[in-house]
């Protein structure tokens, strides 16, 4: 067969190129080009290598910013996970309850960042704030303006307040399509409720849950508003998270080297290990196909 | 033996299940017949004990089982859903209702080989549902289900997510795989074809009422009412309200044909099945004029669809009889094979068998 020759194709893709290019290329590569050279005001440039890949790669500052935020993420991945799916399975699943639970849910997910990290502040303060004060009048010592642990205390109680209704919300979308028809042959053959969770929801979730996990990983390694808004990093660098981190240096000193670099690194980090969460997590399908 | 005893389901205001008795011996092939939402579903969970009766009482085997769970009941149920354990390797499946039950090992791989062997799957044990072909999922489901010897097999329109071919395909395995068996079997579907083809006893239901219930061929020809007839049509029946008096049956004011000796005078409707209404005139047929809505010719058959007395009439014939929408035709009705109901709706005769009901 006569295949005729049309490149007019390639018109067709070239406002996504052009878009990319704008919104994700460019911008990168003003990044790696910061990277490798040193900056001097006055738009000096001299090249510098790989030296601020080095510098940031052993630089302990790094290591315990990324270590604060492992802590974090994790932390709160291990809170928010089970207790959405737990949340999700005590969910009604009809009647007028239903409306009333989800809209609950979405509350927390419609606050704007910086709104909810300015609520948190307020709500906290050993003095006037809600929490801060009870806590204080039930004989807890707390006050997350001095002390890290109250610090991380409220950073995480706040993370899991905001999140743990995307996790719900998934979960429960996963639970309502799974047919009847399952939780009956369940009973016909007398499973547990314990069998029933492991053999038939879990399993029907697990699309919905992989999904979860990534988008809270990605977004909890990335936050930088919320606890920006709350502690700014403090006390000391108790709470000083990557991305705050990162502003202090690039924005605050100006070290765009520095800055660039480290980005760099932050950014290969999230996708090295978002790749590794869903290759451990899928990795079940893909023996099976 | 399976017995309801004026069983009622009532789910807030609505009758879900009208008072229903029935029984259904061992070793029986029973069929509930009936549209999406006639209540079969509904009934089938009542026998199971996965749903309560509002009133009423269900016996197993000379014992009251009423409310007493379905896990404490020896039941298995199929769906049409292919509904299998999602991470669990084909073999596992169909060992699940053994290992709740504590069947030890050696006897749990003796049956669940035997029971693969049966459905054609032995090949597959090693792998999950979602690896499966739909027909294959279905079979691992039969599998858990007949592999725990239950005292009541239900199966709930099983074979209507599966394509046509492999349809047939069970539909001619199926009664074979419950032939030794000395339990009750309960079938639910929407197609009277295949209650025809199963025989057994058919229960057909309207609406949350059983209708009819007898052996299949039986009411098929001599159904107890126009509604049951109505639900053992596919095609639906056509009717026509007619009125006899003499040697004379009058319908519509342009249709009328000698009466049967033994019918007497009055009113009555008239059904006739859809094969019954051919393109052709055929010795004591009738000729029924009317205005064609569709014809659907398949390779061998023949089903136009015509208005007639103001209502919607099908006839099904052998061969291809094209006609075109919307021209005046005749159809020639065999009125020896009709029905005549009395105006109740209950069977007054029925031309399909010998002699009235």
């Amino acid at each position: 067969m006569n295949k005729t020759e049309n490149q007019k194709a390639w018109f067709l893709v070239l406002p996504v190129l052009v878009l990319v290019a704008f919104n994700a290329i460019v911008p990168l590569m003003t990044v790696v080009n910061y990277s490798v050279q040193e900056t001097f005001g006055n738009n000096v440039f001299f090249w510098s290598g790989i030296s601020w890949f080095e510098d940031v790669l052993r630089s302990p500052r790094f290591h315990a910013a990324l270590g604060r935020q492992l802590t974090f993420t994790f932390t709160i991945l291990a809170i928010e996970v089970p207790l959405g799916v737990l949340i999700a399975l005590a969910m009604p699943r009809k009647g007028i309850w239903v409306s009333v639970c989800l809209v609950l849910m979405a509350m927390p997910l419609l606050i704007p960042w910086n709104v909810v990290g300015a609520m948190w502040n307020i709500f906290a303060l050993p003095e006037i704030g809600l929490l801060g004060n009870a806590l204080n009048a039930l004989g807890f010592d707390y006050n997350y303006t001095r002390q890290p642990g109250d610090a991380w205390f409220t950073l995480i109680l706040m993370d899991v307040w905001h999140w743990t209704s995307l996790v719900v919300l998934l979960a429960y979308a996963g639970l309502v399509s799974i047919p009847d028809a399952y939780y009956q042959a369940a009973k016909i053959d007398g499973a547990s409720s314990w069998a029933i969770f492991r053999f038939i929801q879990l399993p029907k979730m697990k699309r919905v849950l992989t999904i979860a996990i990534l988008l809270r990983f990605m977004d909890s390694f990335n936050i930088y508003t919320e606890p920006s808004v709350l502690t700014g990093g403090g006390p000391g660098n108790s709470t000083t998270l990557l991305s705050i981190d990162l502003v202090k240096i690039a924005l605050g000193q100006f070290d765009l080297g520095p800055a660039a670099a480290m980005s760099l690194v932050y950014f290969l980090v999230v996708l090295l290990m978002s790749w590794i969460f869903y290759t451990v997590m899928t990795r079940d399908d893909e023996a099976n196909q | 033996m399976l017995e309801l005893k004026n069983i009622t389901k009532r789910v807030g205001a609505d009758l879900h299940i009208h008072p229903t008795s029935l029984v259904f011996k061992p070793g029986t092939f029973n069929i509930l017949l009936g549209t999406t939402l006639a209540g079969k579903t509904t009934l089938m969970q009542l026998m199971a004990g996965l749903e309560k009766p509002s009133l009423g009482e269900v016996w197993f085997g000379g014992v009251n089982v009423t409310g007493v769970p379905v896990q404490k009941r020896n039941v298995s149920m199929v769906y049409q859903q292919f509904i299998n354990y999602p991470n669990m390797s084909v073999f596992d499946n169909i060992a699940s209702p053994l290992r709740v039950g504590r069947v030890d090992a050696g006897e749990i791989k003796r049956r669940v080989g035997a029971m693969a062997e049966l459905m054609r799957i032995s090949a597959m044990l090693d792998r999950r549902p979602s690896e499966l072909s739909g027909g294959q999922q279905q079979r691992t489901a039969m599998a858990r289900a007949l592999v725990k010897q239950s005292d009541l097999i239900l199966l709930d329109e099983p074979l209507a997510n599966l394509d046509f071919k492999l349809r047939e395909e069970m539909r001619d395995e199926l009664p074979k795989l419950f032939g030794e068996r000395d339990c009750v079997v309960v079938y639910a579907t929407t197609e009277p074809t295949e209650a025809l083809l199963f025989g057994g006893h058919t229960a057909a239901l309207h609406q949350g009422r059983v209708v009819d219930f007898g052996p299949t061929g039986e009411i098929y020809r001599k159904p107890a009412s126009l509604t049951g007839a109505q639900v053992f049509s596919e095609p639906p029946i056509n009717t026509v309200k007619a009125v006899k008096s003499g040697h004379i049956i009058s319908a519509g004011g342009a249709l009328s044909w000698v009466a049967p000796e033994d019918l007497a005078d009055g009113d009555y409707t008239v059904g006739i099945r859809a094969h019954h209404v051919t393109p052709f005139e055929t010795i004591g047929s009738v000729p029924v004029d009317g205005t064609i809505k569709i014809a659907e010719l398949s390779g061998s058959e023949s089903m136009i669809h015509f208005d007639a007395f103001g209502g919607d009439w099908v006839s099904l014939s052998h061969g291809v009889h094209p006609f075109e929408a919307g021209a005046k035709a005749t159809l020639y009705a065999d009125m020896a094979s009709c029905f005549y109901f009395a105006p109740d709706g209950s069977l007054v005769r029925s031309g399909e068998a010998a002699g009235g009901r």
